[in-house]
This record gives structure tokens, C-alpha cells and sequence, in this order.
């Protein structure tokens, strides 16, 4: 994992005093709400229908054991005793108290992290794929490129003040875990017939108002060059992105506009500027950040058997444990969508119970996943039983990682100011369906329920297998229903099937989905999304409201 | 504005973010101690907005009688309650069942 270097360190400190400095004078009635509030939305607090709400960056997704604890320690110092994991791979907490801020902030700095560039118009936290150095399918770990990206961007002083919002994904393997092509820029790691490493660069997907899939811009640049060719990018969008409209001034909206032909060829041109300036990180730079994602000492006798006589344990395993690329290891996922749960929240005494497991089992090492998941990345064979039993034991080790259970949902309406309708309380009833029958739950195979509380989207409803919007009907609040889409490899933009809904219609809809895509699907083994493009909308419309 | 309708003064304050209601002579946690503001209602969120000590003052719309006013709309009722999918950390004031 990277460490904080000296720089890093400067970096976050620097920023901490000041922002430390400017809620004291807020505080002290020297600057007005007005003055203050971009302040604080560039340093990750935003109030919210109960309080300031606190979103705090992982980069790339990836923690250690001792964040984890402080993560822990957050929640139940300064919030209510949980945090809330977001498709972002980032952490809420909902209950944060300005003059307890600064305290929080040196916490979360002792264990180099912030929250800065968690809002505002800048370079968002990097994500990446939660499997990163240990999925099989990969080409390199793709996380040093993000750690680069991370360090380019962090209070980049030209893009700090962007048209608007600005997310990156790094992936570097064919199957599309961080959903690459709904980002601004999405990047894909790849390897040529000489070994070398470069990048497929997507351009301008994203999700909210106008969902749009991104297009690639490029189809190799050099790993060594991928840092000037960002910024090529970003100047681009800089100077011609939409600041009249804040509805149309995501990059997305530029290169719909211009059309990718000439988006790409102003790239090419402001590229040809930029890189002979020998803006790239030094060789030197990469081998340093590289080195520190050098894969942990796996045990090449570690043992590949594994004892699958308890069928609980089995049903965990053959759900919610993926293979991994060194012999005798595994990657196992954490539900956070227990029964009757929220998805995407954890209580500290659950935070400290995965803390322990990574650093026991899993070389201290925790992602989280755009799904709102958790991961440990490199776990022995040989240890899982006893993982699973812990987990278990904290309420952590549902088997259902894919499934109709396994549903995204934003805050919405419980916590957001800018829901129109609640999120949870859908996913929630649309769960309790099937939670007790997790052979029936087996059966209907992978089901992606994404759910958001408002057009922003940030419960992926536009990448749902079905997607379940919030809208505000006459003050009441109502559902949309759409279907088809995908975040994946595959990536797909879910469309409205039809009328809206009540909350009860809304779960009612859905049930009918899934009892018609039962009864339709060509073999066992068709997903839901694969029933759904073979045989279009109306037969499912037809079974939804015939 | 339709006579049936009640005006309460809402905001959050600046130190804790905590969702209050106005009382008449101070701020409140809970809906239930909210009074029915009347004309002075603007007059009184324009100090406070100079005041600057309570964020997003505002006037909002309830029905009932007083201690038992409940908000027209959903966004406000869930702030005078809590989320309504944790019971647990319900203000008490307002049952999250109307929501
Ligand atoms: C509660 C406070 C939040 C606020 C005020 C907020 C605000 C927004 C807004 C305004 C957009 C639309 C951006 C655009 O279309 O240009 C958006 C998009 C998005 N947000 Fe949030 N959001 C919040 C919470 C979250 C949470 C909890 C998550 C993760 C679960 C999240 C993840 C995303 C994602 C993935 C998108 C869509 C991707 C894109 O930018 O195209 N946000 N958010
Ligand atoms: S989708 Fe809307 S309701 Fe949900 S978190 Fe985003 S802004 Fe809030």
C-alpha cells in the first residue's frame, strides 16, 4: 500500500491549519455562511437534513487496517456510531459537528487521510477496481497509476476551479469492476504484443441528469505519458467546458457537443503542446510508487484445499469469494446489505471487527467496492473458515454479493437535502422480498437493484439491471422504473419502462420483473440484463402493467 | 397560502448542524415546542440570516395544532424526526411513522 511521503504529509497538514483556521473564524462570526461554505465543501462537509454531513477520501478504495480502525474511531467520537460506504468508495458520516471539526481533521490526518477534494468542482477521489493485486484477469495492479493520478491532482492549482465535478476511474483488467465508461475519464490498463504497458482512454461518461456512456478518446497512450495526456484532457475541457449551465457544464456535455472526432483532435492538438514541457513523473517516480504496491510475500506452499463441509460456510464461499491470481489465496467480499439493513453502512464495532480481520488475514489491506461492499484482497485459503466465523459473528458474512439483496441505494431522502424521494426504505422492502430465501435468491442469479433519490444519480440508477428512480409527484414521493443497464464491461444506459409508482407499487413492480424474467429466461443461467436485451421492454412492460 | 395552514420557523445550528424549531423565545430540538409564526415570520428570518448563528432559517409549512404540528412536506418531516430507517436515533418529537 502507498505510503504518505514527506510531501503527502506537508500536503494534508498545510491544508488541515488552514481549513482548522477558517471554521475558528467562522465560529467566531469573522467570516459569513456565504463566505464559508465553498470553503467547506472543498474540504468534504456539506449540512445536510440532520447536520453537516462528512465525506472523507480512500483513494482507490484502498485502506489499511489501522484507517479502517480510525474510520471506527470517527464514527463513534464525533458521529452515531456508523458511517456510511458510497459507490464512490468513499466514507459518510452524517452527524458531524463544526466545532468538533478540527479535532476530526487531525484524527483523520495522524493516519494520512482527509477529505479534501470530496466536493467541489475539482479532481473528485480517484477509484479504481476493488480486486486491484489479486484479480487474475489484470495486467498490472493498477492502483500506482491511480496513486499518480492522485498526486497529480491534489490541489492542482489550474483545475481546481473546473466548469464542474471531475471523476477518474483506473481499471486494468477486461472485466469492468469500477464502472470506467460512466466517468469523466475512465482508464483501461492494457498490454501490447511487446509487454509494454498503456491505456484505453475513455472520455465523457457519466451518470445524473443525462446518463451518457464514454467514448474512447484514445486507444493506447504509453503508461509513461498518461499524466500529460490527463491533463491535455482536462485543459480541453477547462477551457470550453460549459460554466453558463450548470445542467450542461459536466465534460460529457463538451464532447456530446463537439463531437468526439474533434474533442479528440483538440486533445491531440493541446497534447502536442503539452508533452514535449516533460510534465510526466520521472521513471524514478514511478518505480518509487510502484515498489510500494509490490504485492505482498504470499507462502508459495500456502495450501489450495479448502473444507467445505459446512454448507453456511460453502454458501459464503461459492457467493461472495473470488479467486485469486497466487495459488492458496482468495478474495472475499463483505456484504454490507445484511437483513433489514442500509445498504452501504457499517457500525465502529463493525469497522473494528474487518480492521482486525485485514490486519490478522488479509495483509492488512481493505477496499471498498462502487457496490458499497467491502473486500479483503488477500486472504489464505487456510484462514477463510475462521474470516467467514468472525464476519458471521458481526452480522458481516450475508451471502449474497450480486443478487436482488445486493442492491445499491444513495442516502435519499433520510439524509440528503437534494433527494426527492427515500432511497433505503425501497431497497429495504424490495429486500425483505427474498432475504429469507437465499436458495431462491441463488436461483434468479445476478440481479444489479440500483436505487437513487434523485436524478443526480448517485445511486446508480442509469447502470441498474433495474434502476429505481426517486421523483417528487405533487409533493408526494414516487418512483420511475427503469431497465437495462449496466456498469460494467458491457456498460448499458437503463431506460423508463413505463409509468411511475408509489412506494408499494414500486416494490410491487419489481417482483413482477423477476417472477416474468423467471418464467422467460432462456436458460438457468441467463442473467436478468441478458433476458431483458434479447427480448426488449415490451414483454417485461407487458408483465409489469398488462 | 391556505387558512388551514400553520407557519413554523426552522434552521440548524451553526456549532452542531442540529435541526431546531423556534419557540417563541429560544431554539428547540423538538417540533413539539415549535409556535405558529405570523407576519413577523420574514422579519425575524431576515435577523437571523444577519445574525448568522443559525443556518438556513426558513419558514415552513405544517398542519396540526401546536405541539403536535407536523410538516406538509416529507423532506420536513424527516428532519423534525430523524431518518425514517433508524428508529433508533428518532428526535422523539415526531414519530417517524408520518412520514
Ligand atoms: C448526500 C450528499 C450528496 C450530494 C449533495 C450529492 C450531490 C450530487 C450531485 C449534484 C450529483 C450530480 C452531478 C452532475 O450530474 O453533474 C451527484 C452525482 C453523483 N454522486 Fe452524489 N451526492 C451526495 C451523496 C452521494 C453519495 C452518498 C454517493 C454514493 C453512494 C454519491 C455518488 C455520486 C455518483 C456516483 C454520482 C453520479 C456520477 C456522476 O457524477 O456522473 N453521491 N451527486
Ligand atoms: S441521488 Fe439525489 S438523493 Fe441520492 S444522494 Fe444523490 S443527490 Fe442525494
Amino acid at each position: 500500500m502507498y505510503r504518505y511521503d514527506q510531501y503527502d504529509q506537508a500536503i494534508v497538514d498545510a491544508r488541515v491549519a488552514e481549513f482548522k483556521d477558517q471554521v475558528a473564524r467562522r465560529l467566531r462570526n469573522e467570516i459569513t455562511e456565504d463566505q464559508f461554505k465553498p470553503l467547506r465543501l472543498m474540504n468534504g462537509l456539506y449540512l445536510q437534513l440532520h447536520a453537516y454531513m462528512l465525506r472523507v477520501a480512500i483513494p482507490y478504495g484502498t485502506l489499511s487496517g489501522t484507517q479502517m480502525r480510525m474510520l471506527a474511531h470517527i464514527a463513534r467520537k464525533y458521529d452515531r456510531d456508523y458511517g456510511h460506504f458510497t459507490t464512490r468508495q468513499n466514507i459518510q458520516y452524517n452527524w458531524i459537528k463544526l466545532e468538533q471539526f478540527a479535532d476530526l481533521l487531525d484524527d483523520l490526518s495522524k493516519v494520512e487521510m482527509h477529505a479534501f477534494q470530496t466536493s467541489g468542482n475539482c479532481i473528485r477521489n480517484i477509484s479504481s477496481d476493488q480486486f486491484a493485486g489479486a484479480a487474475a484477469d489484470e495486467v498490472a495492479d493498477p492502483r500506482p497509476y491511480a496513486e499518480l493520478l492522485r498526486q497529480w491532482s491534489t490541489l492542482h492549482p489550474e483545475f481546481s476551479f473546473l466548469p464542474r465535478k471531475f471523476k477518474i476511474a483506473v481499471i486494468a483488467s477486461d472485466t469492468d469492476r469500477a464502472a470506467i465508461q460512466l466517468h469523466d475519464i475512465g482508464l483501461q490498463l492494457r498490454k501490447n504484443d511487446a509487454g509494454e504497458l498503456g491505456f484505453r482512454v475513455y472520455v465523457g461518461g457519466g451518470m445524473g441528469r443525462t446518463p451518457i456512456i464514454g467514448q474512447v478518446v484514445r486507444d493506447w497512450i504509453p503508461v509513461g505519458q498518461f499524466l500529460s495526456y490527463s491533463e491535455a484532457i482536462l485543459r480541453v475541457y477547462n477551457r470550453y467546458g460549459r460554466r453558463d449551465n450548470i445542467y450542461k457544464a459536466r465534460i460529457k456535455i463538451l464532447v456530446t457537443e463537439l463531437g468526439i472526432e474533434e474533442f479528440t483532435a483538440q486533445v491531440e492538438a493541446e497534447w502536442a503542446l503539452l508533452e514535449p514541457l516533460g510534465l510526466d513523473a520521472p521513471q524514478a517516480e514511478y518505480d518509487r510508487i510502484i515498489a510500494q504496491f509490490a504485492p505482498p510475500e504470499f507462502d508459495p506452499a500456502a495450501s489450495d484445499e479448502l473444507d467445505l463441509s459446512d454448507p453456511d460456510f460453502r454458501l459464503w464461499v461459492e457467493q461472495n469469494v473470488h479467486a485469486h491470481k497466487q495459488p492458496g489465496y482468495a478474495i472475499a467480499t463483505i456484504s454490507l446489505k445484511p437483513r433489514a439493513g442500509i445498504p452501504g453502512d457499517a457500525s465502529s464495532a463493525q469497522m473494528d471487527v474487518i480492521a482486525d480481520l485485514a490486519t490478522r488475514y488479509a495483509q492488512d489491506e481493505i477496499r471498498v467496492t462502487h457496490s458499497q461492499n467491502l473486500v479483503l484482497a488477500h486472504v489464505r485459503k487456510s484462514d477463510l473458515y475462521a474470516v467467514w466465523q468472525a464476519l458471521e459473528a458481526a452480522e458481516l458474512a450475508t451471502p449474497n454479493l450480486d443478487l436482488v439483496t445486493d442492491i445499491i441505494a444513495c442516502p435519499g431522502m433520510d439524509y440528503c437535502t437534494l433527494a426527492n424521494a427515500r432511497s433505503i426504505p425501497i431497497a429495504q422492502k424490495i429486500a425483505a422480498k427474498f432475504e429469507n430465501d437465499i436458495a431462491e435468491q441463488r436461483d434468479i442469479g445476478e440481479l444489479k437493484i440500483k436505487v437513487s433519490g434523485c436524478i443526480n444519480g448517485c445511486g446508480h440508477h442509469h447502470a441498474g439491471h433495474i434502476g429505481i428512480l426517486g421523483v417528487d409527484k405533487k409533493g408526494e414521493e414516487a418512483y420511475q422504473l427503469l431497465l437495462g443497464g449496466s456498469g460494467a464491461e458491457d456498460a448499458s444506459l437503463a431506460k423508463i419502462l413505463g409509468p411511475g409508482f408509489d412506494e408499494n407499487g414500486i416494490v410491487a413492480a419489481v417482483d413482477k420483473l423477476i417472477a416474468f424474467y423467471r418464467t422467460a429466461r432462456a436458460a438457468p443461467d441467463e442473467r436478468f440484463l441478458d433476458t431483458y436485451r434479447r427480448l426488449g421492454p415490451a414483454p417485461f412492460k407487458e408483465a409489469v402493467y398488462g | 397560502m391556505p387558512s388551514s395552514l400553520t407557519r413554523v420557523l426552522t434552521g440548524n445550528r451553526l456549532e452542531t448542524g442540529d435541526v431546531l424549531w423556534w419557540n417563541g423565545s429560544d431554539w428547540s430540538p423538538h417540533i413539539a415546542d415549535a409556535v405558529a409564526i405570523g407576519d413577523e415570520g420574514e422579519a425575524l428570518v431576515a435577523r437571523l440570516v444577519a445574525e448568522e448563528r443559525i443556518n438556513d432559517p426558513a419558514l415552513i409549512d405544517v398542519t396540526g395544532e401546536p405541539g403536535a404540528f407536523v410538516p406538509t412536506t416529507t423532506r420536513e418531516r424527516v428532519r423534525a424526526s430523524g431518518p425514517s430507517v433508524r428508529a433508533d436515533l428518532a428526535r422523539g418529537s415526531l414519530s417517524t411513522e408520518v412520514i
